[in-house]
């Protein structure tokens, strides 16, 4: 039993953890350079989706990275 | 040297910052009021396509926001494959795009509608996401849905004189999960996974697979594609950003994407943003891509009907591409003028080497010393312009 009592504490401290609510790691006044234009992931999604439509009607290989409009890009 | 007071701006915004993004992350905010006008134009492999759109978007509360946007592109020229069908092509798509977003605490909805037309083929696609976000905003999960139903014709006529011959339909169906996760003060992270199911007519009317026939002059024939009438496909793309120790960000990004047609493609991509004192951001991109042939895929059948499932069509050929590019965009009206608090302009321009790896060029075939099968390799360079400018208001 006192080799259990360990492993029980840590467990009812992990059930604990598990049940309270997750802590940002990173505190929101932290974020600026987060916040920062240049760390948008799609700064234009109209050239994004134009630039899709192109690799789209070029390759196999599709989706995973943005909308790519519409058309069969058949020409 | 600075003064004292000077020297506590920097610090001071740093608080301003963090201050509004405290109340930011009370509840999620719509972006910004917006209006850009674009244009593009494609270069490459014996084809050009202007594209010509504009895009508006405006909040109609503080929760809901509408945007709409007309996109049109002309195509002239010809592509390879079309090209050695002594075709050539003139056609314009117009796409229209109305998307409906509402924000309510953390979450936001958006609705989208596109419709696209080509004198001989027709889009609709209905779209839905929901965006999520969780763990003191560190973590943003997104979830989408989409449905596209086409109509394929055949143009029988001419560039100028179309005679359309409607073919089938063909229908899609895409599902998207996306996680975007913040690491460090630094360093922030994404995964995204699509799934696309398709189903109907898929093959494209214009392209043919040629086989050996010793009868014909040239020493094949050409016949019609026949595609499997399903197709489905994976990707998963993971992709980081950091902000580096100045003020710099560097963007890599890993696509792996597979489908039922035995297509396996790897995307590398890497992006390198520099911005100059608040008023032009600069960025440079390389990619780089390569894909295997579709297990139907053929440059050159030995007999006609081989297989009964036949394609050659350059996209499913085996190939890779790299594509370098660089932007530059300005920024103007600090102050805003009458109703734009700001504004960007913004040009583009990308250089994309295409090698096929099993599609050969046959234009050359008549040059005597090319037999069906042992023409070169074909291989083009396309250039993309694009410029575009931003107001925000």
């Amino acid at each position: 039993m006192r080799r259990l009592r360990p492993a029980l504490l840590a467990g009812c401290v992990l059930m604990t953890a598990a049940c309270s609510n997750i802590q940002p790691w990173v505190k929101p006044y932290e974020r600026d350079r987060l916040a920062d234009p240049i760390m948008a992931w799609d700064r234009d999604a109209i050239s994004s989706a134009y630039v899709d439509h192109i690799r789209e009607s070029r390759e196999g290989s599709r989706g995973a990275s943005g909308s790519a409009g519409g058309g069969c890009g058949c020409n | 040297m600075r003064s004292e007071s000077a020297r506590r701006i920097p610090g001071r915004l740093a608080v301003l910052t963090a201050l509004l993004l405290v109340r930011a992350t009370c509840a999620d905010v719509l972006p910004d009021d917006r209006a850009d006008l674009f244009y593009s134009k494609y270069s490459g492999g014996g084809m050009d396509i202007t594209g010509e759109s504009v895009l508006v978007r405006k909040k109609v509360t503080e929760n809901f926001a509408l945007e709409a946007s007309y996109f049109i592109d002309k195509v002239s020229g010809a592509s390879i494959d079309v090209l050695s069908q002594a075709s050539q092509i003139k056609d314009e798509r117009k796409q229209k795009t109305g998307t409906v977003e509402y924000v309510h605490d953390k979450t936001t909805y958006t609705a989208s509608f596109i419709n696209s037309v080509e004198r001989d083929y027709k889009s609709n696609t209905s779209s839905f996401s929901l965006k999520q976000d969780m763990f003191g905003d560190l973590t943003t999960l997104s979830l989408a849905f989409a449905n596209t139903t086409d109509t394929v014709g055949e143009n029988n006529g001419t560039a100028n004189v179309p005679i359309v011959a409607w073919l089938g339909h063909a229908g899609s169906k895409s599902y998207d999960v996306d996680l975007s996760q913040i690491l460090t003060k630094n360093f922030i992270a994404g995964v995204n996974f699509n799934v696309i199911t398709d189903q109907g007519l898929l093959a494209n009317p214009y392209r043919s697979v040629r086989f050996i026939d010793t009868g014909n002059p040239k020493g094949y024939s050409l016949g019609s594609q026949v595609y499997p009438d399903t197709r489905t496909s994976t990707a998963v793309q993971i992709e980081g950003k950091y902000y580096l120790p100045y003020r710099a960000a560097i963007t890599g990004s890993y696509r792996y994407f597979r489908d039922t047609w035995s297509i396996v493609g790897n995307t590398y991509e890497l992006d390198y943003t520099h911005p100059i004192s608040n008023i032009w951001i600069l960025e440079g991109r390389v990619r780089y891509y390569k894909q295997n042939h579709a297990d139907f895929y053929s440059d050159l059948f030995d007999y006609a009907d081989e297989y009964r499932f036949e394609a050659r069509d350059q996209d499913l050929a085996a190939q890779d591409n790299y594509t370098i590019g660089a932007k530059v965009t300005y920024a103007f009206l600090p102050d805003g003028w009458k109703m734009f608090k700001r504004a960007t302009a913004t040009l583009d321009v990308s250089r994309i080497t295409f090698h096929y790896l099993d599609f050969r060029n046959i234009k050359y075939y008549g040059v005597p010393q090319y037999t069906p099968g042992d023409e070169p390799l074909y291989q083009f360079n396309a250039t993309v312009f694009q410029i575009y400018m931003s107001m925000f208001f």
